[in-house]
C-alpha cells in the first residue's frame, strides 16, 4: 500500500515535470521555430560571459527563452488596476492553471516496470473512470480565463474573457464527443486499457492505432483540442493585434508567467490526449512484453524494463511531434473570427461529432464487441 | 462506511443553509443558487441512502435530478434575463406588481 | 472513506454553503458555489459513485455554474451596498432554518434511522451498471427527459432573445406572437 502511495506521488511529479519541461520546449520553439517558419532569426542575444560566442558557436536563442525570459517574468512588478477586484485577481491565474495540471496524472506514459517485485503500473493516477476525470477537468479549465477577464476591470479583458468562455465551453462538447467515439471502440474508461487496445498490428505492418478506426474522431480532437487551448487559428479571446492580450490584458510578472505556463501546458496536454487516444500512447508496432517481434520471423530479446524505457521514449516522441506540428499551425494559418469560430463549433463539430457516435455505435453493436 | 446519520446530517445542514439563502436574501440570483444548494443537499442524501441499501436506483435518480436541474437553471436564468430586461432590477423586494 | 476526510469534506461543504449565503458580491458566491459542488461531489465518490461524482462536476460545477457566471455578467451585477432587508426577516430566516435542522436532525438521528447496510453488488457505481438500470428500468424517464431538456432549451432561448428589428432592450423578453 505505502509503495503505491510512492510510487503515485513520484509519478505525478515525474509528470508535472515534463509537463513542465514540455512548456519550456515549447515556448523555445515558438520563438526559434517561428522564426525558423517565418525566415527570420528570432531571439539570439543573450549569453552567459559570452562563451558560446567566444568559441565561434552560433547563439540558438536558449538561454534568452529558458533562462532569461522567465527571470524577467517573475521579476516584474506585479500590480493590481485600480478598482479591480483584488481577490479574484489573484484567484484567476490559479484556478487556470490547476485544472490543467491536475490532468496529466491520468495520462498513461508506459507499460508497467516491475521493482524489486512489485508492479507499478506508468501512469500516475490508474483511475477505473479516467476518461470522465480528463473530460471534469477540462470542463474547469473555464474558469480561470472568465474571471481573468472580470476581474481586471478592463472592457478589452472582459472582452477577451466572454469570448474564451464562449468558445471554450462551445469547442469542450465536441472534444467530449470526440472522446466519447473512442471510448465506444474500446469499451472501456481506463486510459491506460485504452493504450493496451492499441498495441499489435494489422496486415503486420499497420499499427493498431485508432486513428485508422476513428480518424474523423481524430480531426475533430485536433480541432476542439486546439482551440480549448486557445491556440491560433482560434485565438481570438487573445487576439494579439486587437485585445492586447485579451483576457489577460492587465496581469503582469509572476501572474502572467502563470498564463503563459497555463497556455503551453494546456498544448502539451492537448498533444498528450491526441497520443493516448488515436496514436497508441506508448505503444510502438512490433514491440511486445518481451521485445521486438519483426515481420519475417526475426525476433529480439530484450529485458522488460528495457521495454518500458522504450515504450515512455515513443510516448514523448510522438507528443513532441504533435506539439511541433500544433505549433507549426499556429504560424500558418490566420485567425477565425468569433461567429465563424462559433459557427464552425456549433454546427460543425458538433454534427459530426454525433454523426460519429452514431457510426461507432453501429459498427460496435454489429461487430459484437459488446455483451 | 461512514455512519448514515452522519451523511444525512450533513445533507439536512446544507439544505437548511440553502433554505435560510432563499428566505433571507432579496437578490432573485443568489436565491436561485441556493436553490441549488438544496437540489445538491438532497442528492448527496440519494446517494448515501442508495449505496448503503446497496441498488443503483439513488444513482439513477441523481442523475435525474442532476439533469432537471439543469433544464430548470436555463429557463430560470432565462425568467431571470427577461425580468432585467423589464424591471431593470433582480432585488426581489422591487417586484411588487402582482402585489394585492 | 476515512472519517478524517469526512469531516474534512463536511466542514468544507458547511462553510462554502454559508459562503453562498452570506457573500454579498455574487460573484464570490458563485465561486463558493462551485467549491460546494466539488465537495459534494468528492462524497459522492467517497460512497462509492464516482461515475455520478464526475458527472456532478462535469455537469453541475462545469456547465450550470459557467451559464450562472454568464447571466451575472450580462447583469452586470455589482457589489451589493446599502441595507439588504429588514432585520426581522433576516432573524426569521435564521430562526425557521435553525428549526428545520433541529427537526430533521430528529428523524435522521440514530435511534430513529435504522438502515441496514447490505452489500455492494460487484461494478457499483461503475458506469455499465448506471447505463444498465438507466436504459431498463427508468427508459420512460430517460425518454423524458430529453424531451424535457428540449423545451428547456428552445423555452430559454425564446425568453432571452430580443426580438427581431427592435433596437429597445424592453421589448426583448416578449414572446413574439
Amino acid at each position: 500500500m505505502t509503495i503505491e502511495l510512492i510510487a503515485g506521488a513520484i509519478k505525478a511529479i515525474l509528470m508535472i515535470v515534463a509537463a513542465l519541461s514540455l512548456s519550456l520546449f515549447l515556448l523555445y520553439f515558438e520563438r526559434k521555430g517561428s522564426a525558423l517558419i517565418q525566415d527570420r532569426i528570432g531571439s539570439n542575444r543573450a549569453t552567459i560571459t559570452g562563451l558560446g560566442k567566444r568559441m565561434g558557436m552560433p547563439n540558438l536563442g536558449i538561454i534568452n527563452t529558458t533562462i532569461a525570459d522567465p527571470i524577467k517574468m517573475f521579476t516584474k512588478e506585479d500590480f493590481v488596476p485600480a478598482g479591480a477586484d483584488k481577490f479574484l485577481h489573484a484567484l484567476a491565474p490559479f484556478m487556470a492553471l490547476f485544472p490543467v495540471m491536475i490532468t496529466f496524472v491520468v495520462i498513461p506514459f508506459g507499460d508497467t516496470i516491475s521493482i524489486s517485485g512489485h508492479r507499478i503500473d506508468l501512469e500516475a493516477a490508474n483511475l477505473n473512470a479516467g476518461a470522465l476525470y480528463l473530460l471534469a477537468t477540462i470542463g474547469l479549465g473555464v474558469y480561470g480565463v472568465a474571471l481573468a477577464g472580470w476581474s481586471s476591470n478592463n472592457r478589452w479583458a472582459l472582452l477577451g474573457g466572454i469570448r474564451a468562455t464562449a468558445q471554450m465551453i462551445s469547442y469542450e462538447l465536441a472534444m467530449g464527443l470526440a472522446i466519447v467515439s473512442v471510448i465506444m471502440t474500446f469499451g472501456t474508461l481506463n486510459l491506460q486499457e485504452i493504450v493496451r487496445g492499441q498495441g499489435g498490428v494489422w496486415f503486420g505492418f499497420l499499427p493498431r492505432w485508432a486513428i485508422f478506426t476513428q480518424p474523423l474522431a481524430f480531426i475533430l480532437l485536433l480541432v476542439a483540442g486546439a482551440a480549448e487551448s486557445k491556440r491560433i487559428p482560434f485565438d481570438l479571446p487573445e487576439g494579439d493585434s486587437e485585445l492586447i492580450q485579451g483576457y489577460f490584458t492587465e496581469y503582469s510578472g509572476g501572474k502572467q508567467a502563470v498564463f503563459m505556463l497555463t497556455d503551453f501546458a494546456e498544448q502539451a496536454l492537448v498533444a498528450m490526449l491526441l497520443t493516448t487516444f488515436f496514436l497508441g500512447g506508448w505503444q510502438i508496432p512490433w514491440l511486445m512484453r518481451d521485445g521486438f517481434h519483426l515481420p519475417g520471423g526475426a525476433f529480439l530479446a530484450l529485458p522488460a524494463l528495457a521495454v518500458s524505457l522504450i515504450g515512455v521514449a515513443a510516448f514523448l516522441v510522438k507528443v513532441v511531434a504533435l506539439c511541433v506540428f500544433l505549433g507549426t499551425v499556429r504560424w500558418t494559418l490566420p485567425r477565425l473570427r468569433y461567429d465563424q469560430l462559433m459557427r464552425l463549433g456549433w454546427k460543425g463539430l458538433v454534427p459530426l461529432g454525433l454523426f460519429n457516435v452514431l457510426v461507432t455505435a453501429f459498427v460496435v453493436v454489429a461487430t459484437g464487441r459488446v455483451q | 462506511m461512514i455512519p448514515l446519520s452522519y451523511m444525512m446530517s450533513l445533507s439536512a445542514i446544507i439544505f437548511a443553509i440553502g433554505v435560510a439563502g432563499v428566505i433571507i436574501r432579496r437578490n432573485i440570483l443568489v436565491m436561485f443558487m441556493s436553490i441549488e444548494l438544496m437540489l445538491n443537499a438532497v442528492n448527496l442524501a440519494f446517494i448515501a441512502l442508495g449505496s448503503r441499501l446497496g441498488s443503483m436506483d439513488g444513482q439513477v435518480i441523481v442523475f435525474f435530478v442532476m439533469t432537471v436541474a439543469a433544464a430548470e437553471a436555463a429557463v430560470g436564468l432565462g425568467i431571470i434575463i427577461s425580468i432585467f430586461r423589464n424591471r431593470e432590477t433582480i432585488h426581489a423586494d422591487d417586484l411588487t406588481l402582482m402585489r394585492w | 472513506m476515512p472519517p478524517f476526510l469526512y469531516i474534512f469534506l463536511g466542514a468544507l461543504a458547511i462553510v462554502s454553503a454559508l459562503g453562498v449565503v452570506v457573500q454579498r458580491n455574487p460573484i464570490h458566491s458563485l465561486l463558493a458555489l462551485i467549491a460546494t459542488l466539488m465537495t459534494v461531489a468528492i462524497l459522492f465518490m467517497g460512497e462509492d459513485a464516482v461515475v455520478v461524482g464526475f458527472l456532478q462536476i462535469i455537469v453541475y460545477a462545469g456547465a450550470i455554474m459557467v451559464l450562472f457566471l454568464f447571466v451575472i455578467w450580462l447583469l452586470n451585477l455589482q457589489v451589493e451596498t446599502g441595507p439588504t432587508g429588514h432585520l426581522a426577516l433576516k432573524l426569521f430566516g435564521s430562526l425557521a432554518a435553525a428549526l428545520l435542522v433541529t427537526e430533521l436532525f430528529f428523524i435522521l438521528a440514530p435511534p430513529r434511522l435504522q438502515v441496514k447496510f447490505t452489500h455492494e453488488p460487484p461494478g457499483y457505481g461503475s458506469l455499465a451498471s448506471l447505463a444498465g438500470k438507466l436504459f431498463t428500468d427508468y427508459l420512460v424517464a430517460f425518454e423524458v427527459t430529453s424531451v424535457l431538456l428540449l423545451a428547456a432549451v428552445v423555452g430559454s432561448v425564446a425568453l432571452a432573445r430580443r426580438l427581431p428589428g427592435t433596437d429597445d432592450p424592453r421589448a426583448a423578453g416578449k414572446i413574439a406572437s
